[in-house]
């Protein structure tokens, strides 16, 4: 009897592991980053338009009920105001990340995830935003805003957020 | 890469060992690992000696591997050295079998060690049963100096299998995920260990969030989910050569991915347009089929060790269960039906049970089940667990364990442990941060 083994990696190799980055297989982010249109000052200093314009006049997120992805009363009031505004400046494209909070196991809430970033994704598009503008990106459990272990935290955490490139 | 050789002295040691000593099968020790309520085995593991100091210092290290490995196993207790009436000097010579029945040792442990003049360390070692005079089990193996601890694990499976008749699972590794940082900016690395926690390194550096690592059948590679350049996608690590590669390119995200048990396959879930379904891409020819196909979450998906079929969780029916599936993909039949949500399947390389997460009264538990879904046992509970994973002889799992944090995420902590089939013995493994998604390796080639 003979018995063989592989050598556990040299920490040679753990070093060129960590040193060759992989092939680079998707595309970095959705390119078509714009500048905001010319600035005219709102009273908080807010230039419309802006990143900032769209977080505070806006509404960047939407937040769903536990374990679900249908958009509710208040998620689409806040899509339609979305919508509007991503058509009045339309140089943006722009990610929908979904998240989900810390009551479901990982793999399923990246799924879940997954599917709350396109219920935001399909509202605006039925609303009149190019689908070429959209991408989506799932974050599952990954990414929480709101850190306790409490509904009102995880009602904070389960969201799609749209993020402008 | 270097390639050792564990130079196997010989089952000659064994053929010796059964003309030189009374039959093995007269050996009254013996520990029954199917009843839950078992009696740790008392067993003294004296230094392994050999010549000189080295020799002698290598001895008793390996010893306190050995110890430490059936220790954690739950079903061993090993006696206190300084209890040892014969010397480990004298024990070279021959057992004196009653200075051992006088501790209430039921096993007995006898090594030796020497190194050679190339430097690779040789271990012989014998198993007695103390009760009955009889010799159990032994073998010399050899192996370079950096593998001395592979060579204290292959000690403590040989003893594991010769008293419990079930395949050791000391000589494996953990890949898992190492946290750190707060937890709205957790940094994660995948990072690699023994099964005792040493030989710790990490894989990944953490510029990229990474999840779900699992080992392939050789334990040279490992599938995983990495948001390499903000784009979550299934990957392959190679532990040779620490190349990293997508496992393809497609549409929409991919994740969940495991090897199939020959290695040529690996089974994952895509996402695309929100719908989230199997696929299986085959590595030899690299071509991709789908193997669920409805509006349905279908994903988790981990083969039985034949080969044939596929368990899987889904929400096709309302909210997530366990389905199992052929190979092939196409009907699936529901084998959850408890109270509760079903997740993270994983088949046992025994085939004979299924591990997974639940979540019921919003606790989580991991339990197993019978492929056909009778069974049904919960065998760890809390706030959170998940993700189990099977120690390669099916007797052991692995999860992790978070806890639950305050509003500025104070108190949180993500820790691995394992626990005994039978629901006994849960032990926390030790990382250097915390940890979750554990994935054990087969025992190493």
């Amino acid at each position: 009897m003979k018995l063989r083994f592989l050598s556990i990696v040299a920490a040679a190799a753990l070093v060129a592991a960590c040193e060759s980055a992989p092939e680079n297989t998707g595309a970095a982010s959705g390119g078509g980053v714009s500048a905001p249109p010319p600035a005219r000052t709102a009273p908080a200093g807010i230039v419309k338009g802006s990143k900032e314009d769209f977080i505070a006049n806006v509404g960047d997120r939407v937040f769903y009920d536990l374990d679900k992805s249908s958009l509710r009363a208040d998620a689409k009031a806040t899509l339609d105001k979305q919508a509007a505004w991503l058509k009045t400046y339309q140089n943006y494209s722009f990610t929908v990340e979904g998240h989900a909070d810390e009551r479901g196991t990982r793999e399923y809430n990246l799924a879940l995830g997954e599917r709350r970033a396109n219920s935001v994704r399909e509202y605006l598009i039925a609303n009149g935003v190019a689908a070429s503008r959209i991408k989506v990106v799932s974050y599952g459990k990954e990414r929480p805003v709101a850190l306790g272990s409490n509904e009102a935290a995880w009602s904070q955490n389960r969201r799609g957020v749209t993020v402008l490139n | 890469m270097s390639r050792i050789r564990l130079l196997a002295a010989v089952a000659v040691t064994l053929i010796l060992g059964l003309a030189s000593y009374p039959s093995p099968t007269h050996a009254e020790v013996r520990i029954d690992i199917t009843n839950g309520q078992m009696r740790p085995l008392p067993i003294a593991i004296p230094d392994f000696i050999g010549a000189g100091g080295q020799e002698n210092q290598v001895g008793r290290d390996i010893a306190r591997v050995v110890s430490a490995d059936l220790e954690r196993s739950g079903l061993f207790k090993p006696i206190d050295p300084r209890a040892f009436i014969q010397t480990a000097a004298s024990l070279q010579i021959q057992p004196r079998f009653p200075d051992w029945k006088a501790i209430n040792a039921e096993a007995l442990v006898q090594g030796k060690t020497e190194i050679g003049p190339d430097g690779r360390i040789r271990v012989e070692f014998r198993l007695w049963d103390v009760m009955s005079e009889a010799y159990m089990t032994g073998w010399t193996l050899s192996s370079s100096p950096a593998d001395w601890r592979r060579l204290s694990h292959k000690v403590a499976d040989a003893i594991y299998k010769r008293v419990t008749g079930e395949d050791g699972y000391f000589d494996t590794q953990i890949v898992y995920v190492a946290e750190s940082g707060p937890k709205n900016d957790r940094k994660k690395r995948l990072a690699i260990m023994d099964q005792d926690g040493e030989n710790h390194r990490f894989l990944t550096e953490g510029g990229e969030l990474v999840l779900t690592p699992r080992f392939s059948p050789s334990a040279r590679e490992i599938t995983y989910l990495s948001y390499f350049k903000g784009v979550p996608r299934v990957y392959i690590f190679n532990l040779d050569t620490g190349r990293r590669e997508a496992l393809g390119n497609f549409p929409g995200m991919t994740f969940a991915p495991r090897f199939s048990p020959d290695g040529n396959k690996v089974i994952f879930s895509m996402a695309e347009d929100g719908n989230t379904e199997i696929y299986e891409m085959n590595l030899l020819t690299r071509s991709k089929t789908r193997l669920t196909n409805n509006p349905a979450i279908d994903t988790a998906p981990s083969y039985a060790p034949d080969g044939a079929q596929i368990v899987f969780e889904s929400d096709r029916g309302g909210g997530q269960q366990l389905y199992v599936m052929g190979a092939g993909g196409g009907g699936a039949n529901r084998i959850s039906f408890g109270d509760g949500r079903y997740a993270t399947p994983v088949w046992s390389p025994r085939g004979d049970l299924i591990a997974f997460t639940k979540q019921k009264g919003g606790r989580f538990f991991i339990g197993v089940m019978r492929p056909d879904g009778s069974g049904e046992r919960l065998l760890a509970e809390g706030f959170l667990v998940e993700g189990p994973t099977w120690a390669p002889n099916g007797r052991v799992l692995a999860f992790w364990r978070d806890s639950p944090s305050d509003e500025r995420g104070r108190g949180q902590s993500v820790r691995l442990y394992t626990i005994d089939l039978t629901g006994v013995n849960e032990r926390v493994m030790l990382t250097p941060v915390d940890g979750s998604d554990p994935a054990w390796s087969p025992l190493i080639p």
